[in-house]
């Protein structure tokens, strides 16, 4: 036993409250104010866990963030997998184990408390509270400018007027125009801050270093400013007899305070005066230390506390991540910010190296044997093994820390860093400085994954489904439902137990036989307005818009630059100025995006403006030869015979006592009217129409009524390669208009192609065999040897209710002119023998569409 | 309320959430969307606002600006056409575009003395008491719905798409229930 | 998360912008007298300096308002905001 709790210091704790915690099935004692490292250390226990990589007994080094020694697993009161030791609050209940480094997630993690996130917006923000940090804002608070200053530690001077101050908040990063991060650690639950601060003062102090020598992983072997941490602020001596191990003047008086509490100096090794630490003895914890003096002379003594101190590194992490470089300061024997960086970023105090005691350079002790001189303790990694690196050919810092993971584990080389550069710039016969650590990246420290979840999280939250008027009555009817892109529809709606085929079946025979009604709201909408309307959809468009009479409705395309199909919908002329133009379910913010980018940024001549109306409107799409039955029986005033009311003409009226545009379009060939209702009155348009009889379809149906017509779904049949005329839609593509987006690339030498993919459907040779969507086509069953020519593959493949049959659409090459031929579909690991024939396999003389 | 017995408001089985959260549902808000060349704003029956992200407001309505040449009319119930009206008789003689938009967006009305706070969790705007005093709007983003703040006397109105209001309603729900037991 | 200066709602967060790429292209008058390596050009080839470079910015859950920039490539940094309509500072 080594350490214990002494009366001297315990600036930190409060002994009247003593907190009951576990360690490694141990129940123990500490104060509130503890660490798990120094309530340990009270404890006398010294070997908190396992290297990960040599299995080495392992103790307590540091008291703050650069732990690379001992790692613990805490179980209670919330499981961290794997955190350092002197990180770690002690609160009552704690449950913690030794953990070699490396942590475990058990198959079924404990689940976690959401994390608040919260945006804060001040003029100045000061990370850490080392000194200097006051006059740098002492201005800015009397001018009432708000001021956050926040700590990762739980305490700090007082702050004063007009400062906001968080305790136990760590900054993980800065970003773009002083942005940063901070993660609050909550007694219950944590804080994820989004602070955008015009100026941010780093204060974050400096990081002692080591010095290596053979054995320096040992159980009792810790950072001198540690050692000094542990008595002033937790009141515990890490052991009875010290020897003091330095390169500068930031141990002087050590020794006093560790005699006032009680311990022995058994030596004081200064480089400055030629003597170093050797080696040490013991198992498992430091009982010899060998020392070694100017002229090579031997000593040993008998201690159990080495307590070191390499140097100081400015903490300047985060300086360096948002590009603020370091310089050697020789007198300091250590880097300091050189003064590049973001200009709204200040360094203050030790992290600016003011302030830092001169230091001499001094990396590890000298031996034939640097085999256990150990460097980064986490990695497991010793001088020898970065002499080892630059022996093999390697001379970048960065390309050492690659190959030996020096620097990259949970302390990320605060500790090691330094020492690993000048043993490379030494090996090299390199100068001091001439490579420095490694960079820097955020996080600052290890942040948990929920932390920056926040309220992302849950089906609800993190994947918000966006759903129509009418999504309660499908909810009611037992509705299977869909995603379609950041919408949920009803797939289909089965009855009786019914499956997906059995429905959808159902579902396209009563539209073609009877009538069906579809919630088609999800279709984008938008008002385009003004008198250069017309000129402006013609642009837009393949088709001519600007001669669609008013009270008429045209389908067309809208292409890319490209000119591959990149949208598609109808336009209807609601006056001689006013057009309603529909887009697809998932292309409405894109389409109304590139409205305003056309009009804003190559024509803002134009008189022209558009407002989306998507959920402004609720759409009830009721088809089949029964359709006209079902609107006049929800009642309307409308005449709906077809030479009063034709074919892709719209009229306005009451519905089911309500006001409507009413559209006869359709997209699987039935009569059909749509619904297109204020989005208050959705759900009651389409109650009544389904009382009337309509049956209730979804999108799986709708895909394959659509289908046998021979109508495309974009994003289905296209994907950004094909033209109108590869769908067989060149009539679309208005010759006599003017210039229109994508008309110049219909006429590239690569759209003109002979072998370009042409949109078919195949009806396999066997009516029942059903080819899988995406299914390559090729020319026979017997495949030559790879490769193997791809003619084609399938875009929607189905079976289709009122052919009794099987069929797909493909975009095969050559296709039109392979109509009547066979080509085989590689299908789930069958041949399916396909005929090719026109897309349009139903009713091709449109012969239904009235009804 | 609206005298429409066919009319359903979205959000209207989601009022005990609302007032977990500390707002109210104000169904069924006459909202009309008008785009005009700013120069021609003198010739509005209500003052136009010109300074971005600001509103004029009195009892029962406000003019919000939305961009440079647009602005969104907000009204009581049922008062949409007459704002149409108004607007169209006003601007009968320049190029313009008025649209009622009354169901694209459904608002709920934050009440509560700590909602700015509560926004804060999931609102990147400054919400400073200097920043953002009666009078101003946005458009921003709460969590990942788009939505128009705007800020009266004592009360918040957002104004989000019917689809996303759900979710608006669930984060915000998420973030009291959080901040629930936790001291201001 | 860059801090961008929309040129009517002032500085909002990146995340409330669409990135427009290259400003300053303007759209051929007339694309038929283009051979195809001309229509190539304007359609895919960008200028890609490290430095200060003209660009286009959406302000697409905000203002919906285009607006120019120019923005220095190496260093992320905005060096100026500026309606379509207005002189690039110098």
């Amino acid at each position: 036993m080594t350490g214990r709790r002494v009366e001297v210091g315990g600036a930190w704790i409060d002994r009247s409250r003593p907190i009951g915690f576990t360690f490694d099935g141990r129940e123990l004692t500490g104060f509130e104010g503890d660490t798990l490292a120094s309530a340990l250390l009270a404890n006398g226990i010294d070997v908190v866990c396992r290297s990960p990589i040599l299995g080495r007994p392992r103790g307590i080094v540091s008291a703050g963030v650069e732990e690379s020694s001992a790692f613990v697993e805490v179980s209670e009161p919330r499981f961290e997998p794997i955190v350092a030791a002197t990180m770690v609050n002690l609160v009552d209940g704690l449950v913690a184990t030794g953990r070699p480094g490396v942590g475990v997630l058990p198959f079924d993690p404990p689940p976690t408390t959401p994390t608040l996130h919260r945006h804060a917006h001040v003029e100045v923000l000061v990370v850490g509270s080392g000194e200097g940090w006051r006059p740098a804002v002492e201005e800015a608070a009397q001018r009432g400018d708000r001021v956050l200053l926040v700590e990762r530690e739980p305490r700090l001077a007082a702050a004063g007027d007009g400062v906001t101050v968080l305790t136990n908040a760590t900054a993980l990063g800065l970003y773009d125009d002083g942005y940063a991060v901070v993660h609050e650690r909550g007694p219950g639950r944590d804080t994820l801050w989004h602070v955008r601060a015009g100026r941010v003062i780093l204060a974050t102090g400096a990081h002692e270093r080591p010095i290596a020598f053979a054995d320096d992983d040992r159980p009792g072997v810790m950072l001198a400013g540690a050692v000094r941490t542990y008595l002033e602020r937790f009141g515990v001596l890490p052991g009875e007899r010290v020897v003091v191990f330095t390169t500068n003047a930031s141990t002087d008086g050590l020794s006093d305070l560790l005699r006032q509490a009680g311990a022995e100096v058994a030596a004081e090794a200064d480089v400055r005066e030629g003597w170093a630490v050797a080696g040490t003895d013991g198992d498992p914890h430091v009982e010899a230390v060998h020392l070694v003096g100017p002229e090579g002379e031997r000593r040993t003594v008998e201690a159990d506390l080495v307590a070191v101190s390499g140097g100081w590194n400015p903490a300047a992490q985060l300086s360096r991540a948002i590009g603020g470089g370091l310089r050697y300061e020789e007198a300091l024997a250590t880097y300091v910010p050189d003064g590049t960086g973001p200009d709204w970023l200040e360094v203050v105090g030790t992290v600016a190296g003011v302030g830092l005691p001169p230091s001499a350079p001094y990396w590890y002790t000298p031996a034939d044997d640097l085999s256990t001189h150990f460097v980064d303790l986490q990695r497991d990694q010793t001088v020898q093994d970065v002499l080892d690196a630059v022996e093999g050919g390697l001379r970048s810092v960065e390309h050492v820390k690659r190959a030996t993971y020096i620097g990259t584990a949970i302390d990320q080389g605060r500790t090691s860093g330094v020492l690993a550069a000048e043993i490379v710039n030494a090996a090299l016969g390199w100068e001091l400085g001439a490579q420095g650590p490694t960079n820097a990246r955020p996080p600052y420290v290890p942040v948990p994954f929920s932390v920056l979840a926040g309220m992302d999280r849950g089906p609800a939250l993190l994947d918000p489904k966006r759903t129509t008027p009418i999504h309660g009555a499908h909810v009611e009817s037992g509705a299977v439902f869909e995603n379609v892109g950041q919408w949920l529809r009803p797939r289909y709606f089965p009855e009786d137990g019914e499956d997906l085929d059995a429905a959808v079946e159902r579902e396209c025979l009563a539209v073609r036989n009877a009538a069906g009604a579809l919630d088609a709201s999800t279709l984008g909408k938008i008002e385009v307005v003004g008198p250069d309307a017309a000129v402006f959809l013609d642009r837009m468009y393949t088709n001519r818009m600007s001669n669609l009479a008013v009270g008429s409705i045209r389908y067309g395309f809208m292409l890319g630059l490209d000119g591959m199909v990149l949208d598609d919908g109808v336009a209807m002329r609601l006056a001689e100025d006013r057009y309603l133009v529909t887009t697809t379910t998932g292309g409405a913010a894109a389409v109304l995006d590139r409205f305003e980018e056309w009009l804003q940024t190559e024509w803002p001549e134009l008189r022209v403006v558009c407002t989306s109306v998507t959920e402004q409107w609720a759409v009830v799409a009721v088809g089949g030869p029964g359709a006209r039955y079902v609107v006049t029986k929800i009642g309307t005033d409308l005449d709906l015979a077809a030479e009063a009311f034709p074919w892709m003409t719209w009229r306005e009226g009451t519905v089911a006592g309500v006001p409507s545009r009413v559209c006869r379009v359709s997209f699987h060939g039935e009569l059909s009217y749509e619904l297109h209702v204020s989005s208050w009155h959705g759900r009651h348009v389409w109650d009544a129409v389904v009382a009337a009889g309509a049956v209730p379809y979804g999108t799986e149906a709708m895909h394959v009524l659509r289908a046998e017509k021979g109508y495309v779904i974009v994003g289905q049949e296209t994907d950004g390669t094909v033209t109108p005329d590869d769908l067989g839609m060149g009539w679309i593509v208005n010759p006599s208009k003017g210039d229109f987006v994508g008309k110049r690339s219909l006429v590239r030498a690569d759209t003109l192609r002979k072998d370009r993919k042409q949109l078919v459907a195949l009806l396999p040779k066997d009516p029942t065999a059903l080819v899988v969507e995406g299914a390559q086509l090729v020319r026979s069953a017997d495949l030559p040897a790879p490769p193997v020519p791809m003619l084609g593959h399938v875009t929607s493949s189905y079976r289709s209710a009122i052919l009794e049959r099987t069929f797909a659409l493909a975009m095969l090459k050559d296709g039109r002119a392979m109509r009547g031929g066979t080509v085989w579909a590689t299908s789930g690991g069958h041949m399916i023998a396909c005929e090719v024939t026109d897309p349009v396999v139903y009713d091709p003389e449109d012969g239904r569409r009235d009804g | 309320m609206t005298a429409d017995a066919r009319a359903r408001s979205p959000l209207a089985d989601r009022v005990a959430d609302l007032a977990t959260i500390g707002a109210e549902l104000v169904p069924f808000l006459a909202q009309v969307d008008l785009r005009v060349d700013p120069a021609h704003a003198g010739l509005a029956p209500y003052a136009l606002p010109l300074e971005p992200n600001t509103a004029w407001h009195d009892d029962h309505h406000a003019a919000l600006w939305l961009g440079p040449d647009e602005w969104l009319f907000l009204g009581p119930a049922d008062t949409a056409h007459e704002i149409v009206t108004a607007l169209e008789t006003a601007f009968a003689d320049v190029d313009r575009s008025i649209v009622d938009v009354s169901a694209n967006r459904v608002a709920i009305a934050l009440t509560s003395d700590d909602r700015l706070e509560l926004l804060s969790h999931v609102c990147s705007l400054d919400l400073d008491l200097r920043a953002w005093t009666a009078g101003r709007c946005a458009q921003a983003l709460l969590g990942r719905a788009q939505v128009i703040l705007l800020e009266r006397d004592g009360t918040t109105p957002v104004l989000v798409r019917p689809s996303f209001a759900d979710y608006v309603v669930d984060l915000l729900l998420a973030v009291r229930d959080a901040t629930s037991g936790v001291g201001p | 998360m860059l801090l961008v200066r929309c040129p009517w709602c002032g500085p909002r967060d990146e995340i409330e912008f669409r990135y427009g790429g290259q400003a300053g292209l303007t759209y051929p008058a007339d694309p038929e007298a283009l051979s195809d390596e001309e229509w190539a050009d304007y359609l895919f080839m960008r200028d890609n300096p490290k430095g200060p470079f003209r660009e286009r910015w959406f302000h697409t859950a905000g203002c919906r308002r285009w607006f120019n920039a120019v923005r220095d490539t190496g260093t992320h940094r905005f060096v100026a905001t500026y309606r379509l309509d207005e002189e690039p500072p110098v």
